[in-house]
């Protein structure tokens, strides 16, 4: 084991490794971003093209009015999610953030069930004026208009 | 006045740094005694003039002056003395204010005390030091004055962030700046010595001290960091691969490298390009972590600004340094001679490894912060979280402490496994019997099993360089490794145990129900509103008992600040040595339920203790290195003074 590297190259010898190695990461990296990275949906998107079942998804939208319920058991919620073309039921167990209101957006993380819901994991609301989930931040007021005007027909 | 005096020290500060890098570069190029004998008093002066800019912020915070725009946004007068003086830093102005101040404070203290590296390298580190605090001064001058005033002054002010209103904001922040901006330093040694071709062992001691400081600081500060995110956000999370935690981790991994590389240098004179780029890239890093959360391109609560003028600036900032230390690196790599040479099996080639794979992870974390980022410039909004980074870090994590059990125990330049063969097997033996053990009694996953044997076989292992040598002759610097080795081992049980054996709970409860989690009784007893200072809350009051022994009270909150109007749940905590009980307070359901959240988490609590211990191996290196340094300098005064009468 104690060979030693031809004197001459050792610095490239070194190189070579450490570019290997960064380069394999690298792959690697990239190879789990394509399986694991979370893709955003609106509701109209979600039932266009559904993702795979089980695969990992954030899903961005209005509550819509009157449409959140809890369960008998007190933790387990359900409502609506829309984006002013379409709506996604979704199920969540857990406290719900402290801004979490009908009419207002969320963005829930979570995975499509078979059943068409879906089942969040972790809910992010509008935190205060100055932190907001980034999707959330980006739907313009118009479309947060339409969408809000579509909730209380 | 105060803020008058403050931003004139701020301005006059800039000036002299510009005078410091004009003066290093004319020195640098043509020598001029005269010249070169007023940068190290320029470094001081600037130092105690930005310092001066500081203080007189935090003076704004502390009087609570209104009429300064910075105070009446962030703060209000209910709030407690620690959040209104550490609200200085709790913003975006002023914890730019505060990172330059760390800098320039930084050089002042190498211009007062460093020696040891031939004064044209020193100059020329200083100069590039000047350069980089420059940008700083301008864009802290330019686009984010924090001694703007308000006219006619504020009435009330607006308040800080009550996410930000913990005790954590006292030390969090201030500590992630200094080992960010220690890196600062160990960039400008490594530009200095490019521009002057001077990479030597001397060099490395004098940067190894900065390294190591601004390392201990990071390490602290994530530690820090990862607690607070853990009991404020009520998620029970500790680490969420959120962007603004991988910005920290960024620099902390490259600064991880950059230590064991300057210690080769130090120690073998190998390695001496590679040290110098890892200077580069640790600071880098440092400056991508800052262009990520302060430039409100990732929104979070450390997102402040929100401006695209201000982004625009630290990408600028980035791509000025980080570009033009590369082109230099690119200019000057080849002419630094190469350095002394080592075998594949040898403690240079183990710390090789190390560096290679803390590298390989740095980008797999970087490559997935950026990834975000990159796809929505196409319109594809996706998100990467805990499923990516997770396992593909352990995959060369995981490995890499193999090599950190083995690497210690390797002599330098030229070893053989047949020589340390015993303990190797020992390590296997530790690893295979832990794994066997962890299998049979529980059924877990893969990755906390891998983890608990290989944090059991480094535990020991951690301490094996000491087999076989007189304990109270052993240097400091030897026993902060195997300390700081150690604590990985604690870190990581901490992380394996609390990812297969924690406990979750949520439940609906009214008054008087019992919870069972895990060997905990929790009883609801009340939910009663309380008032604090500048919030109310209703408080549950939880009678917890840990397999029968006798009950403790635990009471989480809801908590509703006024100003800014914000609530947010406040968990209550109970530490035991095996772990923590978690406790959160959700809302009331109509039939008037509470919601009630808790947490079992075995060993918790050990995450945080490796991370202490990690920190604490790393100061003991520091007292060592430097009272080493101290002695020799010592050392060699006595012999040019015996010399001296000699003559």
């Amino acid at each position: 084991m104690s060979t030693r590297l031809a004197p001459k190259h050792q610095r490239l010898v070194l190189l070579a490794i450490a570019l290997v190695v960064l380069i394999a990461a690298a792959l690697i990296a990239a190879w789990g971003l394509r399986s694991q990275a979370s893709y955003f949906y609106v509701p109209s998107d979600l039932i266009a093209k559904p993702p795979a079942p089980g695969q990992a998804i954030r899903l961005g939208g209005m509550v819509q009015k009157g449409s959140l319920k809890t369960d008998a058991d007190g933790v387990t919620i359900h409502f609506m999610v829309g984006d002013g073309k379409a709506h996604v039921p979704v199920s969540y167990s857990g406290i719900v953030p402290d801004l979490f209101t009908e009419g207002s957006g969320v963005v829930a993380e979570g995975r499509l069930a078979p059943g068409g819901t879906f089942v969040a994991d972790n809910l992010l609301a509008k935190h205060d004026e100055n932190y907001v989930p980034r999707e959330l931040k980006d739907m313009t007021e118009a479309q947060k208009q339409a969408a809000v005007q579509e909730t209380t027909k | 006045m105060i803020a008058e005096l403050g931003l004139a020290a701020l301005w006059l500060a800039a000036a002299l740094a510009l005078l410091q890098l004009v003066c290093g570069v004319m020195v640098v190029r043509r020598d001029d005694a005269a010249l070169a004998s007023v940068i190290r008093p320029l470094a001081v002066v600037q130092g105690a003039l930005a310092a001066l800019a500081f203080g007189a912020l935090l003076l704004c915070f502390a009087r609570f002056d209104l009429s300064v725009k910075l105070v009446a946004m962030n703060s209000r007068d209910a709030q407690p003395l620690i959040f209104q003086i550490a609200g200085t830093w709790g913003n975006h102005e002023g914890s730019m204010l505060m990172w330059v101040t760390i800098m320039s404070l930084a050089g002042a203290l190498i211009a007062l005390i460093e020696r040891r590296v031939p004064e044209r390298t020193m100059i020329a580190t200083l100069a590039t030091q000047a350069f980089v605090g420059l940008g700083f001064y301008a864009f802290l001058l330019i686009a984010s004055n924090p001694f703007e005033r308000l006219d006619p002054p504020a009435q009330q002010g607006l308040g800080l962030n009550p996410a930000l209103q913990d005790i954590g904001l006292a030390y969090h922040p201030p500590t992630l700046y200094f080992g960010y901006v220690g890196l600062s330093v160990a960039f400008s040694f490594a530009v200095g010595a490019l521009i002057t071709r001077q990479v030597t062992p001397a060099f490395a001691r004098a940067m190894r001290p900065w390294v190591l400081g601004a390392w201990i600081f990071l390490t602290l500060g994530i530690t820090a960091g990862s607690y607070w995110a853990y009991y404020e956000l009520g998620w029970g999370g500790w680490w969420f691969w959120d962007p603004t935690e991988n910005a920290s981790l960024m620099p902390w991994l490259a600064a991880t490298a950059l230590l064991h590389s300057v210690s080769v240098l130090a120690a073998r004179d190998a390695l001496r390009t590679w040290t110098i780029m890892l200077g580069v890239v640790a600071f880098s890093m440092s400056m991508v972590g800052t262009f990520l959360v302060r430039s409100g391109i990732l929104t979070s609560v450390h997102a402040f600004a929100i401006d695209p003028e201000r982004g625009a600036f630290i990408l600028g900032l980035l791509a000025l340094y980080v570009g033009s230390a590369l082109v230099l690196f690119a200019l000057r790599a080849g002419t630094v001679a190469e350095g002394e040479r080592f075998a594949v099996t040898s403690r240079e080639g183990a710390l090789v490894v190390n560096n290679v794979v803390l590298c390989a992870l740095l980008a797999i974390v970087l490559v997935g912060t950026l990834y975000p980022l990159v796809t929505e410039a196409y319109g594809v909004r996706v998100s990467v979280g805990p499923p990516y980074f997770t396992p593909v870090s352990a995959l060369f994590f995981l490995p890499m402490l193999v090599v950190l059990a083995v690497g210690p125990l390797l002599r330098w330049r030229r070893d053989s496994l047949e020589r340390i063969q015993r303990p190797l097997v020992l390590f296997f033996a530790i690893a295979v019997i832990a794994l066997a053990g962890v299998w049979f009694n529980s059924s877990i996953g893969f990755l906390p099993l891998v983890g608990m044997a290989l944090a059991a076989m480094l535990a020991v292992a951690s301490f094996a360089p000491a087999q076989g040598r007189n304990l109270r002759r052993l240097p400091l610097a030897v026993w902060g490794m195997m300390i700081a080795h150690f604590g990985i081992a604690v870190a990581l049980f901490g992380m394996a145990a609390d990812s297969a054996f924690t406990v979750e709970k949520l439940v609906a409860a009214k008054e008087g129900d019992t919870v069972e989690i895990g060997p905990w009784l929790a009883t609801l007893k009340t939910v009663e509103p309380v008032a604090g200072p500048n919030w109310t809350a209703l408080e549950a009051t939880l009678a917890v008992s840990y397999e029968g022994e006798p009950g403790k009270a635990l009471r989480p909150q809801q908590r509703s600040f006024w100003a800014p109007a914000q609530k947010t749940s406040e968990s209550a905590l109970l530490t035991r040595w095996n772990g923590q009980l978690y406790t959160v307070l959700g809302d009331q359901a109509e039939d008037g339920r509470w919601q009630l959240r808790l947490w079992w988490k075995p060993f918790v609590t050990w995450i945080w203790y490796g991370g202490i211990l990690i920190g604490l191996g790393g100061l003991l290196a520091l007292i060592g290195r430097v009272g080493n340094d101290l002695k020799r300098r010592h050392a060699q005064v006595r012999i040019a003074r015996r010399k001296r009468t000699a003559e």
